[in-house]
This record gives C-alpha cells, structure tokens and sequence, in this order.
C-alpha cells in the first residue's frame, strides 16, 4: 500500500511527505520494491534484467549498462551475467532482485522477507546488503518471519499480528517489555529438577518454568543473588551442565506478545533505519 | 578478493545509483520493445504462432474446403486466402494477453508499476513488436500463397494497404487481450475466454464462405462481425476492388477497440491488486 501498489481501504499515509493516494509518481520515484518472489524476466540474462531497469529509470545505453556491470560485480554476480534468470539459485536470483531495486539508490526499500527459502550463507550475504544500504542512508522496511533476522538488522521493531500492529519499538525496548533478563540453566540429572526448582524460586524469588527435562528457565530481578543461587545448589549436590543469563531473545517476547497462536500466521515487520 | 574489498565495492555500487531524469515515453516503450525481442532472441519457440501456425493453416483449409467449396483449390485460394490471412493474424493476437498473464504472475509487472515511467509504454512497446510479428507472419502466408497460385489482382499496393489494415486492426484488437489478461487469474482461464471470443468470431464471418448461403438471423451477425469488416476490405483490396469506405469502416471499428479496450487495460493494470 505505501508502495503505491493498493489503495487504502481508509485512512492517509505520507512518505517522504507526499501522499500515497495522490502523489503516487513522486512517492514512485523516491522508492523501490522487493517482492517475496523474484521480480525479474526470467527469459532474460541477469545482465539484460538490469539493462532494461537502468533504461527505464532514465539512464542512456551506456550508463545503463556501465551501471549493470557496476552492480553486477558488487552483487558478486558477474559470473552469472550472461545467463537467463530462470537458471540461477535461491540465493543469486535474490541478490539479483536486490540489485534492481537500487539500480537508482532509493530513499525508501521495501524487501518483503527478503532471505525466506535461502541457505544460511546467501542469507548472511543479504544481510550483508541490507546493512550496506543502511549504511548509505536508504531506509529499509522489511518483513520477515525470521526473529533473528529482525534482531539482527532491525533500529525499530513492529510486530503485526493477524493484520494487527501489537507492538513496536526497538529490539531492546521490546525485550525490556516482557521482563527483566532470563536466567536458563541446564542439569545433568533430570531427578535434581524438582529440588532446584524449589531453591531457585526461594533464592530469586519468582516462578521457574520449566523448559524439558534438564532445563528451566527463570526471570531474574535481582542478578545480584545469583551467586548465592548457585552455591546453594552446589551444597546441594545438584550439578549443573550450563546455564546462561541474558536478555530474552525475541521468539520469547513474540511468543509473550501473541499468546499461544501458531507461529505461520504471524510476521514480523521490522524497520532499519539509518 | 577479500571480504574488506567486497563490501567497499558493494557500498560504493549501492551508493552511487544517482537519479536520472524520467525517460521519455518513447524511450521507455523502445526499451519495453527491446525487451520482447530480448525475449524472442532467448526463446525462440515463440514465434512458432507466426511461423508454423500460418502455413499450418494456410495448406490445412486450402486443401481440406478448397475442392468441396469452390470445386478447385486455386480457385478458392483466391477468396480464402485474404480470409484466412485475417483470421490466423487474429487469432495470433491472443498471446498478448497471455504474455500479460504471465509478467503479471511472475511479479516483473509489480516492479514496473513502481518505476516512474509513463506506464502504457510498457503495453506499447509489448504491442509494437507483436506488429512486427504480425507482418511476418502475414509476409509468410502470402509468400505461400504466392507459390500455391495465388493471384492478387490489386498488385502490389493493394495487398500493401490490406497488409497495413490487418496490422492496425491486430494491433487494436490486442487491447481486448491485454485488458482479459489482467481479469484472467491463471493462463489456462485465459485461453479459455480467449478461445471462446475468437472462434465464434473467426469462423462466423466471410472467412470461409460467401454469407449468402447462411441463415438469414445468421448473416446478420456475420455482416457486423469486425473479422468480416476486416476481411471484407482486406479481399477487396487485394483483388483491385477495394473501396475507401471499407479502409473507413476497418479503422472505424479498429478505432472502437482502442477506445474501450485501451483505457480500461491502464485502468486495470494501475489499479490490479
């Protein structure tokens, strides 16, 4: 809808201070968009694909195709240059949908979850892009399913679930809002679990959860008695395989946040920001 | 290259995409067409329709109706030739639509809608090279029909004006595809609707036979039919008797396809969800 491609329902938006609804040209031009699937011909070379869009953002031939290569290198895909689109992966046609989405460096991206079906090292490449137009001054709003994506990348968070806007803010402002930081500890002995429950709830003085068999989990108020936790459960004979305390990550505050619904039908919308 | 090397060259390719000016509305639609021909050059199989398809057609009837209708083949060349040159143009007009279809369904056209450019060059520049396969297609059958005895009367400069008709009626009549590609949710849905228009449309004209011998509630519909207009004046011209009225009513009804047909496409293509 911001991008111009629907019509609100109701309601107005600017960006950038012109309005969606009558000023699409100069929201048009100020913008980009990255769809989930792959906007490309695929019966053309990647190299082709870029010509064209560079052509049709104004460029002449020869720019056009300076600033293909151009891209082309920096996107690692000039290689691939001379093949059509439809025989590149996951990964290269997404970096390629990128790439013509910046032929002219937007003000505003859109990148509709950009990394969803991409193995961990092309999703760390695009990860690598994202920052890279941040750090170019291009306000990137993108969508993604995955909480460590918007942890990662992510200045201000919203959180839309069912259609609705539940929360938003920065990852941390998000963390701090469903509690202070969690204490996750792990035991060797599944027996030992009762009894270190009862001496974890008695010293920190909140409700421990139990998270399986070895494992529980506690928020903590007063990090300061954590030692005298643990040496409790030393005395105890209780042993512990690991433990760790630290901030809630964000699967936890989504999963506070929308109660007990599946997973699928949720999205995160997360906004980087220079 | 090292990693360091990569993301300067990276930041530099992203940094440094200025603004252009919009490009013009004609440069916007050459680029469109060159985009088709990118795409004939990758899949050629394409231009099957306006290859294949026209001799297919053109030796199929020949030879199948020529000796029943008109008692000898080369006799009936004369009158179903001009006939069949408009209906297989026709018909070839189709894909389109289906090339919409697809762009549409494979996300490219949401790309297009958000670049700043003037938007009907992108149908345009489509339309404009679909002409050219138009004429090639047209250029074969006559060839063929050359060679199989075909004898226009109205010479060069008539079957050249017939030849423009059918281009400029094909190129108007694409509107009505390009507008059902954009309602049509899936290509097979497509084809059907398509199918459905063009076959009532293509053989219940003057294609085939003299409509004298039709049912008179019949010969009314052939006789408005915008393929018997079309091929009305295209056999007239090609054998010498072409009349200035005819090209008239070719253009006047061409004319009624844009006017309907070419606004409600843009409306549909800016307003698609």
């Amino acid at each position: 809808m911001l991008a111009t491609l629907l019509k609100p329902d109701g309601g107005s938006a600017k960006v950038f201070g012109h309005d969606i609804s009558s000023e699409t040209s100069a929201v048009r031009s100020r913008i980009s968009l990255t769809g989930q699937y792959a906007s490309l011909d695929e019966d053309l070379t990647g190299k082709e694909n870029l010509v064209m869009i560079s052509r049709l953002m104004g460029y002449s031939k020869k720019e056009a195709k300076k600033r293909a290569d151009e891209l082309l290198v920096a996107f690692r895909l000039d290689d691939a240059a001379k093949k059509q689109v439809k025989n590149y992966s996951g990964g290269m046609r997404r970096r390629m949908d990128i790439a013509a989405s910046i032929v002219v460096t937007p003000d505003l991206l859109f990148l509709d979850e950009p990394t969803t079906g991409l193995d961990p090292e092309s999703r760390i490449e695009v990860w690598g892009i994202v920052r890279s137009l941040v750090r170019a001054g291009t306000t990137v709003l993108l969508t993604t399913q995955y909480l460590e994506e918007a942890d990662q990348l992510a200045d201000r968070i919203a959180v839309i679930n069912q259609g609705k806007l539940i929360a938003e803010g920065t990852s941390a402002e998000l963390k701090a809002s469903i509690g202070r930081n969690t204490l996750h500890v792990q035991f060797v002995d599944e027996n030992d679990l009762s009894r270190a429950k009862q001496i974890i709830e008695s010293k920190l003085n909140n409700v421990v959860q139990i998270t399986d068999a070895h494992s529980l989990s506690i928020q903590v108020n007063q990090p300061s008695k954590i030692p005298e936790t643990f040496s409790e459960l030393a005395n105890e004979h209780i042993q512990m395989s690991s433990f760790s305390l630290g901030q809630p990550s964000l699967d936890e505050v989504f999963l506070t946040l929308t109660g007990s619904k599946t997973p699928d039908e949720e999205k995160i919308n997360d906004e980087t920001n220079e | 290259m090292t990693k360091q090397m990569n993301e300067e060259r990276l930041h530099h390719a992203i940094a440094s995409g200025k603004r252009p000016r919009r490009p013009s509305p004609l440069s916007s639609t050459l680029t469109f067409a060159s985009r088709t021909l990118l795409r004939i050059k990758h899949v050629p199989e394409q231009m099957f329709d306006v290859t294949l398809f026209p001799i297919i057609f053109l030796l199929m009837f020949t030879y199948l109706f020529g000796g029943a209708i008109a008692g000898s083949t080369t006799e009936y060349l004369q009158f179903l030739l001009p006939g069949i040159l408009v209906m297989t143009v026709a018909q070839i007009t189709m894909y389109t639509g289906l090339d919409l279809n697809n762009d549409i369904r494979k996300g490219i056209f949401d790309r297009f809608r958000t670049l700043p450019i003037w938007l009907p060059s992108a149908l345009i520049g489509a339309l404009l090279v679909d002409v050219v396969r138009y004429s090639l297609a047209s250029l074969i059958m006559i060839g063929l029909g050359l060679i199989l005895g075909f004898r226009p009367e109205g010479g060069v400069s008539g079957v050249m004006v017939a030849l423009v008709l059918i281009l400029f009626f094909s190129f108007s009549l694409s509107w009505l595809w390009t507008t059902l590609g954009l309602i049509m949710r899936s290509d097979k849905s497509l084809m059907m609707v398509s199918m459905m228009i063009l076959f009532p449309l293509t053989f219940v004209s003057n294609v085939f036979v003299d409509p004298d011998t039709l049912p008179g509630w019949l010969q009314g519909f052939v006789e408005v039919n915008p393929i018997s207009v079309l091929a009305n004046a295209v056999r007239s011209w090609m054998h010498g008797t072409g009349s200035f009225e005819q090209i008239g009513l070719v253009l006047l009804t061409s004319a009624i396809f844009i006017v309907i047909f070419a606004p409600l496409t843009m409306y549909l293509y800016r307003n698609k969800k």
